[in-house]
């Protein structure tokens, strides 16, 4: 019943970075949403991977060498999840960097004064 | 207004495709076939503890290469990005606590650094996630000492270096053993053993050398520092 109650948690946080990112103006709250965004597609991922009364797929004292396989949870969505933490971390360093020269550029950090996009 | 009507719709929207998942889920009570194997596998013919580690390092060991492409691309991006003349900065010097703090805590931070990628293959953790706390221990290094200048020569040969490391064992898999990325160039040892399952623990060293040099040269640049 758990991975219910964290897909929910999961979504959630989805829809709320989502939201974050078409409703504010500040180009670092964009930013704040989409960090929000991405953690709940982490949770979601982690979720759907979850099997009832079981544990992390890392054998020690836990669990037993002979019968892991019905012990373990999925370890495939914990493994995309670390690729996806590592892929936010340097989506998310580069965009700071945008911000950092937009601001030197026109000392705004309101994404109304970006208009050169805009259709 | 028609753009807070046209987000509302978007969210709507999206609660709308989302509820299925959440109304049709249901907690799964045996592994799928595919990850079964894996665990079976990694036990069985890799012999790694972490089933984790042997799904990012082996079987999906040619996509944690693009991954570590991204990143590097990503600290190209950010030094590309921020290049350009250097500002004049104020500084003002660490107060005493974090200097004091820092000369305690910096080498123990390194030390549980290469800890968790040098066990990435026994217990949770990792190259990623070592990598991110070696660079976590250079932060507090660059926060308490704010004349410090970081030789990003040396950062790039380092990175470089591991990068050329990690190919060259992926392709003496190819010459050795079935196939690129196959830990099996090196001997599988005990199950267990921190010196064990063939070329896994050194691949995750690497990847952790690599991933803690590039969030280093990354939180330089945007230190300002060049």
């Amino acid at each position: 019943m758990i991975s219910l109650y964290t897909l929910i948690l999961g979504i959630a946080l989805l829809l709320i970075g989502i939201y974050a990112m078409l409703t504010r103006k500040n180009l670092m709250k964009i930013v704040i949403g989409f960090s929000i965004a991405d953690t709940g597609t982490h949770i979601i991922i982690v979720s759907l991977g979850y099997l009832r009364g079981k544990t992390a797929p890392v054998i020690d004292a836990a669990v037993s060498v002979s019968n892991a396989v019905r012990e373990v949870v999925d370890p495939v969505p914990s493994a995309l999840v670390l690729t996806a933490i590592v892929i936010g971390l340097a989506v998310t360093a580069v965009m700071l960097s945008f911000i950092v020269e937009m601001y030197k550029k026109n000392k705004s950090l309101s994404i109304d004064d970006y208009q050169e996009l805009k259709w | 207004m028609i753009k807070n009507v046209a987000v509302l719709i978007a969210v709507i929207g999206l609660v709308a495709i989302f509820l299925p998942i959440i109304s049709g889920f249901q907690e799964r009570d045996e592994l799928n076939e595919l990850a079964a194997q894996y665990v079976e596998g990694s036990i069985n013919e890799l012999r790694v503890p972490n089933v984790v580690t042997s799904v990012i390092v082996t079987y999906r060991g040619l996509d944690t290469l693009g991954e570590v492409t991204v990143l590097f691309l990503a600290t190209v991006g950010v030094g590309l990005i921020l290049k350009g003349k250097k500002e004049d900065r104020i500084k003002i010097s660490a107060s005493e606590l974090l200097e004091t703090t820092s000369s305690v805590l910096v080498a123990m931070i390194m030390v549980l650094g290469i800890y968790i990628f040098t066990h990435g293959h026994l217990t949770p953790g990792g190259g990623f996630q070592g990598g991110v706390v070696i660079a976590s221990g250079f932060l507090l290094l660059l926060l308490s000492n704010v004349s410090l200048k970081m030789n990003h020569s040396i950062m790039h040969f380092v990175e470089s270096l591991s990068g050329v490391a990690y190919v060259a064992i992926g392709v003496a898999g190819i010459v050795l053993t079935v196939g690129f990325l196959n830990p099996e160039v090196l001997p599988l040892g005990k199950f267990g053993n921190l010196l064990s399952a063939g070329a896994v623990p050194v691949i995750y060293s690497l990847i952790g050398i690599k991933v803690g040099s590039e969030l280093t040269s990354i939180l330089v640049t945007m230190g300002g520092e060049k």
